[in-house]
């Protein structure tokens, strides 16, 4: 039995799935000033009638980072930076306690002036004044050679038992996204962290042994233990806890798709090559920041069911802000929804008011209500269809570094739609028309996002690199830092990184039948010096991608709710 | 970080390509200098925004050489994605969606002649006159000026717009006597139509930051001032260095960026350069950040020692009177051009040319006409080691029709035999023609 929580904005939603079938569903207002009683009122009323021992994972999509950061409501972090030789970014948002230090290492790793104690002495002195709450050392290059972040947390590990090295955040290249996600990550940290004792407490106190994941952006989940070490992985989940919803309740097919979730205020655009979702091709953005956190790649547009329509200058408008209900569900403010009512595709609990004022509004600019109906219907399939379209002319535009991959040229051409939120079934036919692509959309989609937390495995990125020259074998995100013995060549590395991937995923709770770590990219260069001496260069990017633990069966049964 | 001017960079170091395997122009090639680009996260930077190539048609090509048997059996892929990294830079500013762009591409393309056989100095195409040739055909007339910094004298360049007074060609490299390809001597001013507008530099070997620095304010930047170019072209090539393995000059990563700042170009090329770990990682971004508008102080080898890389006082002395002297010439130029050309009816321009990387000697001989209405059309015989031999006809732009009548005439007079070549280029109508 599993259990999904996802905790938005406004809402929490549950779902307990028992051999994939949704046997109980939960939706609760969210308390804002007590996010874990939120969450654990909504668990316990999912497991009322249940044997607790039959709860194999409990997966939850929180909130509790995000908010901590978009609030500001976060821990003093003591940042320590090593930026040596090149560009001077400007680091304005990271907390008022900003160390730079000297040294450097260069883009083959190799050291090339060292840290000084002296200097690290001073900092921590000024630190332990400030006094801050948790430390983050990032320096450059840090992902070809992790010695200095693991020397200054070194000296400081006596006096501080939160510091966040940069170069477990990812193994990507990025080192001012580097500085903003180790910062971020130790600015949650004691947040998370105490979340994380809540839960495990109650759970304790339950007597609940069930392993707790949590979701991340990237449609995947990472354990509550992990998680403690890497809270940042846990931002802005919301999106991919909707999106792997629709992937379990629609049809999967292995070809370029997009996927819409339809809200009050939003439509989130996702989309699928052969099958796989397009991530963010470095890292999600929060609050302004630029990230190393893996995401799924989704595009919020100010359109949804509630949002504003009016007429500015003879043109009419829809959105991006939404006022408040459509007059149909009791607000002031005319709405697509009140043109979904009007034309009866969708039913309103007050549909003469809203017929009432949809007339009004047409009356006013001499327009046929039908005709005015259907023009908000159609300019909000337009809407979406541009932006799809401009979607997928920036994903063409993807830089590619390889001859293969430039000739191939490969071009998303979406073959089919899926659809969720509340006004999804009644757009669906309009919306098919305009994109001239077959729409679906699934039943259970108001607690999609809680499905699919509840769904989602475990997933992860490692970026592998081998420098025979210099005798390293490095995995940033494993903290690997070794000789490559005998991993020298293309073949053999990969294998080593497909092997590591699989470790992690046994500890991550699955079975040998669902582990599915892929090779993403591996190349391999010769490292020729003086033209005789060859030495190998090698990179291997794998992962796990984000996936289901299991389909959702809908076998026409009732749901309790 | 905001770019004060809007950049387009085209980062392709295809990572799948190399001559063989130890070649100096490998898969390796580029690969620091992508971690470098990405580690400072000048993807970030707003502003700066990344492109892929597109990739040159044989259309493209046959615009600027005389491929011998034709374009596909001498060119591969690799050097169509190059021209069309550069096909790409132009598209990008002329048409307005960027204010500077980069072509970080590979392989290079400035030893490329009109004609070609095979590979000469890593080079097939040549990468900027293809690009050039096609914004001229799709944005119309453009005075250009290009700025070879390789450390290698931009021989191909020099010979492709030898006779093009629109197209202005400054290379200042290391001294022919003293490195491959061995030419670029400062008496090559260029055909009789465009005299003066060639260039050359020739500078000895361990000059340094001051002596580039003394070259471009004193040579460079007044020559540009009377020329007046619509676009300014940095044929980017990094040799010169001072980790370069294949040169002798003492030039640093912050040389080359205050030269860009200086130089101002609208769009830079990468050429050579071989210290693919010592110096491309630095002085790429340092030319990225040149050209965005950046400060690039901060961008230093690690290895970096002034002291050690100052040029010495007799360099110093070398390059002021050499400097001096170029400068003399291009303020003479049509008094120079009297004397060199008299009264002549046909100039005639005999050479070898040898293929290094190929391992082919063609022998060349070019005529070009002296007209008063335009340019004047030309041709070029040539043969080479292997048997091979072709007559290949340029019409240039603007052609009075004098010329256009005379160059056709001659195409249909050649005769062909064995594995003769006979092509025609009317560069002014935009017309190939083979036989």
């Amino acid at each position: 039995m599993i259990i999904g929580i996802d905790m938005g904005g406004t809402n929490i939603d549950g779902v307990l799935i028992r051999d994939g079938r949704l046997i109980k569903t939960v939706k609760n207002p969210v308390d804002r000033n007590d996010y874990f009683y939120s969450i654990w009122n909504c668990l316990a009323q999912l497991i009322e009638d249940v044997n607790k021992h039959d709860i194999n994972r409990i997966q939850l999509s929180t909130t509790i980072c995000t908010n901590a950061i978009v609030e500001d409501n976060v821990s003093r972090v003591g940042m320590i930076l090593q930026p040596g030789p090149g560009l001077h970014w400007e680091f304005d948002r990271l907390g008022e306690e900003i160390a730079y230090i000297s040294g450097s290492v260069d883009h083959r790793g190799k050291l090339v002036k060292a840290i000084v104690r002296n200097e690290l002495a001073e900092i921590k002195r000024r630190f332990q004044a400030g006094p801050v709450e948790s430390i983050a050392v990032v320096t450059k290059f840090s992902t070809r050679n992790p010695e200095p972040e693991q020397q200054v947390k070194q000296f400081l590990r006596s006096d501080y038992s939160n510091i966040t090295l940069g170069h477990t955040m990812s193994g990507k290249l990025n080192f001012p996204r580097r500085v903003e996600t180790a910062y971020l990550n130790a600015a949650v940290s004691q947040t998370f962290r105490t979340f994380a004792d809540y839960i495990q407490q109650a759970l304790l106190q339950e007597g609940i042994t069930a392993p707790v994941y949590i979701l991340k952006a990237d449609g995947g989940t990472i354990d509550l233990v992990r998680a403690i070490d890497k809270p940042v992985e846990t931002i802005l989940s919301g999106p991919a806890a909707s999106f792997m919803g629709m992937t379990a309740l629609l049809e999967q097919a292995q070809t370029d798709q997009v996927l819409l979730d339809i809200g009050g205020t939003t439509t989130d655009i996702f989309v699928l090559v052969d099958g796989i979702p397009v991530f963010e091709p470095l890292g999600i953005m929060i609050d302004g920041r630029k990230t190393l956190v893996r995401a799924i790649f989704s595009q919020s547009i100010g359109l949804g069911g509630d949002s504003h329509v009016r007429f500015e200058s003879g043109e009419l408008k829809i959105g991006p802000k939404r006022l408040d209900r459509a007059v149909a569900f009791g607000g002031q403010h005319i709405t697509p929804s009140d043109a979904l009512v009007y034309l009866g595709k969708m039913p309103g609990d007050f549909p003469e008011k809203s017929k009432v004022a949809l007339e009004v509004m047409a009356q006013n600019h001499g327009i046929d209500p039908v005709m005015l109906a259907e023009r908000i219907i159609h300019q909000f399939c337009c809407t979406i269809d541009q932006t799809i379209q401009q979607i997928l002319e920036r994903f063409h535009q993807v830089p590619v570094y390889t001859i293969r991959e430039l000739l191939q040229d490969r071009k998303i051409k979406p073959r089919s739609v899926g659809l969720i939120g509340g006004p999804a079934k009644a757009l669906a036919s309009d919306l098919e028309h305009i994109l001239e692509l077959p729409v679906t959309y699934p039943q259970h989609y108001q607690v999609a996002n809680a499905i699919g937390a509840a769904l989602a495995k475990p997933t992860m990125e490692i970026n592998l690199m081998i420098d025979t020259e210099r005798d390293v074998l490095l995995i940033p995100e494993l903290d690997i830092h070794q000789t490559p013995g005998q991993y020298i060549d293309l073949s053999k590395a990969k294998w080593f990184a497909l092997d590591r991937i699989k470790a992690a995923e046994k500890n991550m709770g699955l079975t040998d039948d669902q582990l599915e770590g892929e090779i993403v990219e591996a190349n391999s260069f010769n490292m020729v010096q003086g033209y005789y001496r060859v030495d190998k260069n090698i990179r291997v990017k794998a992962q796990i991608r984000p996936g289901l633990l299991q389909r959702l069966v809908d076998d026409g049964q009732g749901v309790d709710s | 970080m905001t770019a004060k001017n809007k950049l387009g960079l085209i980062l392709f170091p295809a990572f799948d390509w190399a001559i063989s395997p130890t070649h100096p122009e490998r898969e390796e090639r580029l690969l620091y200098t992508q971690d470098q680009i990405m580690e400072e996260g000048i993807e970030d930077i707003e502003g700066i925004d990344f492109y892929n190539p597109d990739i040159a048609t044989v259309g493209d090509v046959d615009r600027v050489h005389f491929c011998h048997p034709d374009v596909e059996s001498v060119v591969t892929k690799s050097h169509l994605i190059a021209a069309g990294g550069v096909m790409k830079a132009f598209d990008l500013v002329l048409s307005h969606q960027a204010d500077k762009s980069f072509a970080l591409v590979r392989p290079p393309g400035h030893h490329a002649q009109r004609v070609v056989y095979g590979d000469r100095g890593f080079c097939i195409i040549n990468i900027e006159a293809v690009g050039l040739a096609y914004a001229r055909k799709k944005y119309g007339d453009l005075r250009v000026a290009i700025i070879d910094t390789d450390c290698h004298h931009g021989d191909g360049t020099e010979d492709i717009f030898w006779n093009d007074p629109d197209t202005l060609v400054i290379s200042f490299h290391q001294d022919g006597r003293t490195l491959y390809p061995g030419t670029g001597a400062m008496t090559d001013m260029g055909g009789p139509g465009a005299f003066g507008y060639n260039v050359n530099i020739p500078l000895p070997p361990g000059t340094g930051d001051e002596g580039f620095r003394h070259v471009l304010e004193h040579v460079v930047m007044p020559i540009l001032e009377e020329y007046k170019p619509d676009l300014i072209i940095n044929s980017a090539g990094q040799d010169n260095h001072y980790t370069d393995p294949l040169t002798n000059m003492n030039f640093s990563a912050q040389g080359y960026a205050a030269l860009n700042h200086r130089l101002n170009p609208d769009i830079a090329v990468l050429e050579g350069g071989y210290s693919i770990q010592g110096a491309l990682p630095y002085v790429n971004t340092g030319i990225i950040l040149a050209m965005a508008g950046l400060d690039y102080s901060g961008v230093v080898e690690p290895d970096y020692s002034l002291g050690k890389w100052r040029q010495s006082q007799q360099v110093t002395r070398q390059v002021h009177a050499i400097s001096q002297q170029v400068y003399e010439q291009w303020k003479n130029k049509q008094i120079l051009a009297r004397h060199r050309f008299g009264s002549d009816k046909v100039i005639t321009r005999q050479r070898q040319v040898y293929y290094d990387t190929a391992g082919i000697m063609e022998t060349q001989s070019q005529e070009f006409m002296v007209c008063h209405a335009c340019t004047g059309f030309n041709l070029v015989r040539s043969r080479n080691d292997r048997g091979a031999r072709m007559v290949g006809i340029t019409i240039p732009r603007k052609a009075c029709s004098d010329c256009r009548d005379e160059g056709y005439r001659l195409f249909e007079e050649v005769k062909i035999t064995g594995s003769h070549t006979t092509m025609l280029q009317d560069v002014d109508r935009d017309i190939f023609l083979r036989k």
